[in-house]
């Protein structure tokens, strides 16, 4: 029988959220390390036990965590839990990330802009988005702050950076958002091992087709007013992105302002806001069988983040944007001023599609009709970053 | 025998107690200690120093003998009483945030 397993990434650990099919009865596990702040957490496609986790602290930098068994037990990659330390340096690297601006295979290390306009150094902090490949557990792709894409073919023991889109050549001009300069989407083109889709921001979206050694910006229809030129090539505050696996190319944004969607693989991009009370938000996803039906959750404003009106209601258009409804059956509809981050939305692929989503309130929220109705799985955890969802069959 | 006492949150990720306890060959110097604790608990590196630059992590302090030790060189000679085992190197992290 099917059960769905719900990966949260909290400011102060994970939690592992599971139920059958029916997604009425939940079993919670947690937190899974406590205190820390875990930004992602993800499964592989290939291999639905293996989880990967970003484990990070202003204390204590960034961690790289992996299960083999579902969320059971944890490692950092390279050190087995109870395997006696063999003789000589210590063999973790799992939590290097070191910048490739080597002449052989690298880009040189450039500034990026900074909030006052001058130039910054490039700096990395922590990992925001851990995406595993769709075919090799072994293989998966980090993406971090300051801005680059990484990739592990051992199992998260190793990373190197694809420079080819850091050193792209408009990295000068890139900038932090409120919440850094983070690469924060990673999307795997299933029909193509080649085209990656990846979103940073303040720079916008990009594309690479030979599987990460070149990149194109795609930010083509975007109107960015808060940017000197707001059609500029890059320099977009893209929230987030989301395609539906059935129909590669076809892509929805939620840019800082603007919900947006692309039907040529990013090279164009159309609002479709439509009738959204305000088209500001983090989250964005699709329904896992119907390709033009689309979930956002409208924020106030980008100066008050939290959902509008008091009201926590997710949209939902079956058209493939412009016409939303509102969905509100099981929410709270008064004095309710929570955040759903970028990353805090997830779907699942059972028949009716599960719709998920945590809140910077610890609540995590479950649809198993499509988003007719909702109840929450928790209530009370810490403010959630991320939530992802396999589907165990 | 070496004594350190690691903050909380290492010691999770280490699964010890508060005070772990290692052998270091002389000479005994933070560097010296930090290499040896992270060979004997490799999912500790990169935790207190930067895996790259081996600079301490901003938010963390060394203390040794009611003394701060942070800003010494790190191949200064460690306290007498550390090296005797009768004072253990304490490593602290900054009070900060919620």
């Amino acid at each position: 029988m099917s059960k769905v397993r719900v990966l949260v990434g909290t400011r102060k650990g994970a939690f592992i959220l599971t139920s059958d099919a029916k997604r009425e009865q939940w079993e919670v596990s947690g937190p899974h390390f406590a205190g820390w702040e875990i930004y992602h957490l993800k499964g592989s496609p290939a291999d639905s036990n293996r989880l990967y986790a970003s484990q990070t602290s202003g204390w204590f930098g960034q961690l790289i965590q992996r299960s083999d068994d579902g969320g059971k037990t944890w490692h950092q990659p390279g050190t087995p839990p109870g395997e006696l330390p063999a003789p000589g340096p210590p063999k973790s690297a799992s939590n290097k990330f070191v910048y490739d601006a080597s002449d052989a295979t690298g880009k040189q290390l450039t500034t990026h802009q900074w909030y006052d306009g001058t130039q910054h150094p490039w700096e990395f902090k922590r990992v925001w988005h851990l995406e595993p490949s769709l075919a090799d557990p072994d293989t998966v792709y980090a993406g971090v702050e300051d801005a680059a894409l990484f990739r592990s073919t051992d199992g998260g023991e190793n990373w190197q950076e694809l420079s080819g889109l850091r050193g792209h050549g408009t990295g000068p001009m890139w900038q932090p958002g409120a919440g850094g300069m983070c690469l924060h989407t990673i999307i795997l083109d299933p029909g193509n091992s080649q085209r990656i889709w990846i979103a940073i921001s303040a720079a916008g979206a990009f594309r690479t087709d030979d599987g990460g050694e070149t990149w194109k910006p795609i930010n083509r229809g975007l109107y960015s007013k808060y940017i000197p030129n707001p059609t500029a090539e890059v320099g977009h505050c893209v929230h987030h992105i989301a395609m539906n696996p059935a129909r590669p190319g076809v892509l929805f944004m939620q840019k800082h302002w603007d919900v947006m969607r692309s039907n040529d693989a990013g090279e164009s991009w159309q609002k479709i806001s439509g009738n959204l009370p305000t088209d500001f938000g983090f989250v964005i996803d699709v329904h896992a069988h119907e390709p033009e039906t689309v979930y956002v959750v409208p924020i106030k404003s980008d100066s008050e983040h939290y959902v509008h009106e008091g009201k926590l209601r997710v949209f939902r258009s079956r058209t493939g944007g412009n016409e939303w409804e509102p969905l509100t059956k099981g929410l709270p509809q008064s004095n309710c001023y929570v955040n759903v981050l970028r990353d805090a939305m997830a779907v699942d692929t059972l028949d009716k599609c599960g719709i998920y989503f945590g809140t910077s309130g610890g609540q995590v929220y479950a649809s198993a009709d499509a988003g007719d109705s909702w109840n929450p799985i928790v209530r009370d955890l810490p403010a959630v970053l991320s939530v992802e969802v396999q589907t165990i069959r | 025998m070496i004594r350190i006492i690691l903050p909380p949150n290492l010691r999770t990720l280490a699964h010890t107690g508060a005070e772990v306890t290692l052998e270091v060959e002389a000479p005994l110097t933070l560097h010296s200690v930090l290499d040896a604790l992270e060979a004997r608990y490799p999912m500790l590196r990169g935790t207190i120093r930067d895996q790259v630059t081996q600079q301490r992590r901003p938010f963390l302090r060394f203390f040794a003998c009611e003394l701060d030790l942070s800003h010494e060189p790190p191949d200064s000679p460690l306290p007498e009483a550390v090296a005797y085992g009768s004072e253990p190197l304490i490593i602290l992290g900054a009070i900060a945030g919620g």
